[in-house]
């Protein structure tokens, strides 16, 4: 089997359009999430979100690429940008014949969903533009990044939710120790802060009216948040052939099904993923360091979630570290695992632990050590990535300091 | 006015429950009745849509919202109150 190393990492999210400024803002505990500034915010019971602002599109598209990218294909191209930058790595010959992209996203084109419906139920127009279907596409953001770079080999979009960029995480890696390919872009993307992507979730009532408290007793629910991550997965003789940094290793990945409730958690279900990364990355569980919570901040996640890290952990549960960064960024449903892995390499690389923030009360239920409200320096040799979607289905990357 | 919200809320219950009304018992809590949080959160959606009102629910804290859950003739008082309040 072939080992697997990152070198290349892209984002723009709520806490900074770069990799650097959102390491500074997951240090420094930012709260990126506020008020949302979205048309008919006022016919909405829930204004909050981790909205990326200051992002104009004319800065970085021309018009027919404008006309052609929903916002979360726009935030792909643009971490995938950063991610291929810091690689070094072009793509021509038999590299480009492999090389493919795996992303995860769980409502592709939504805000081209919602423009379009509104222009056709609310403002009775009968014609729409051409470009509609291949904007709004799941697997849109996937094709153009290839189209960019010159990928040609195996490329799909993974959409489970909210462990969709976990699950085509695990793909790319997958697809690079088995020998397939050498290297991938991989990682995912959300853009579904829109009147109906907002008006959809409200329906539930899991959200937040006032803000993302993971772990914490006074905790009310999750907040949305938006933006993607991407990465570059490479062969871990391929990059040291050519003096890649590294930034850290792939050592794991697992994924299972709880096959019981469509929208509930289960405690067996996310403690069998993690047990089985543990497993797939030949790990004991004393090896883990850090654990980057799902830690949506509803009741039913949080809960769930500790008792399955102590099922799986034992004692080592207390002296591990495990913290939701979505404290920080909100839910970025399918893109949310991509932009959590740049808090398990900052871990890893930096030592620097990224804190829940919000954290106001113990809660009996959650008494790990959820690193409340400030950053910590720590040395962490493994780190884990938590990702348990509605549907039951959950997934778990393994990454080891490099 | 009163019995016709305590038979459309019923009602509700029952259709979710997948019983007749009439064995809709007004001691019996959603659990004893099978509904669970899903059903709970499609139940409260259809009361909204039937009564024409806003529910405070929030099912991170079922037990701190306002609107009492415990049984379905706490439900039914629950609704009445949230109708006087919001359609008076």
């Amino acid at each position: 089997m072939k080992r697997v190393v990152i070198t290349g990492q892209g984002t723009i999210n709520p806490l900074g359009h770069s990799v650097p400024d959102t390491l500074e803002g997951l240090r420094e505990g930012r709260c990126a999430i506020g008020p949302l500034d979205i048309r008919d915010v006022e016919r909405l019971s829930i204004r909050i979100g981790g909205q990326v602002k200051g992002y104009v599109p004319e800065d970085h598209f021309n018009r027919q690429q404008i006309a052609l990218y929903d916002r979360f294909t726009q935030f792909t191209l643009l971490a995938a940008k950063q991610a291929i930058g810091q690689a070094g790595l072009t793509f021509c010959g038999e590299l480009s014949q492999e090389a493919g992209v795996v992303l995860g996203t769980s409502g592709g084109g939504m805000t081209t969903l919602d423009e379009n419906y509104r222009s056709v139920y609310e403002d009775g127009k009968n014609r729409v533009h051409p470009f509609v279907v291949p904007k709004l596409m799941n697997n849109a953001a996937a094709s153009h990044v290839s189209m960019t770079y010159n990928l040609k080999g195996p490329s799909f979009t993974v959409a489970t939710a909210c462990a969709s960029s976990n699950h085509a995480m695990g793909q790319a890696f997958q697809l690079i120790r088995s020998g397939i390919s050498r290297v991938m872009v991989t990682g995912g993307s959300e853009s579904m802060l829109c009147f109906g992507g907002i008006k959809a979730w409200e329906g539930l009532r899991v959200m937040s009216r006032d803000g993302c408290r993971p772990f914490s007793a006074n905790r009310n629910g999750m907040v949305q948040g938006e933006g993607a991550a991407v990465f570059v997965f490479e062969e871990y003789e391929h990059a040291r052939a050519r003096g890649a940094q590294m930034l850290a290793e792939v050592v794991g990945f697992a994924m299972t099904s709880d096959a019981s409730d469509i929208v509930m958690p289960s405690r067996q279900g996310a403690a069998r993923a993690i047990s089985g990364a543990l497993r797939d990355a030949r790990l004991n569980p004393e090896d883990i360091g850090y654990i980057n919570a799902h830690g949506t901040g509803t009741a039913a996640n949080d809960k769930t979630e500790c008792a399955a890290v102590a099922d799986v952990f034992g004692p080592h549960a207390d002296r591990l570290m495990i913290s939701s960064t979505k404290s920080m960024h909100g839910h970025l449903i399918g893109g949310t695992g991509a932009v959590e892995l740049l808090a398990c390499i900052m871990a890893l690389k930096d030592g620097i632990i990224a804190p829940t923030i919000g954290y106001d009360e113990p809660d009996p239920e959650c008494t790990l050590d959820v690193v409340p409200n400030v950053a910590r320096e720590a040395q962490v040799d493994v780190a884990l990535s938590n990702a348990f979607a509605f549907g039951g289905l959950n997934a778990v990357l393994a990454l080891r300091r490099i | 006015m009163s019995d016709s919200v305590k038979d459309k809320v019923i009602g509700i219950i029952a259709e979710q429950a997948v019983l007749e009304p009439s064995d809709v018992k007004p001691e019996q809590s959603l659990e004893d009745l099978g509904i669970d949080s899903l059903g709970l959160v499609e139940s409260i959606f259809a009361i909204e849509e039937a009564f024409d009102i806003q529910v405070p629910f929030n099912a991170n804290e079922p037990t701190e919202s306002d609107f009492d859950i415990s049984s379905v003739d706490a439900i039914v008082r629950a609704v009445e109150a949230l109708v006087a309040d919001q359609k008076g």
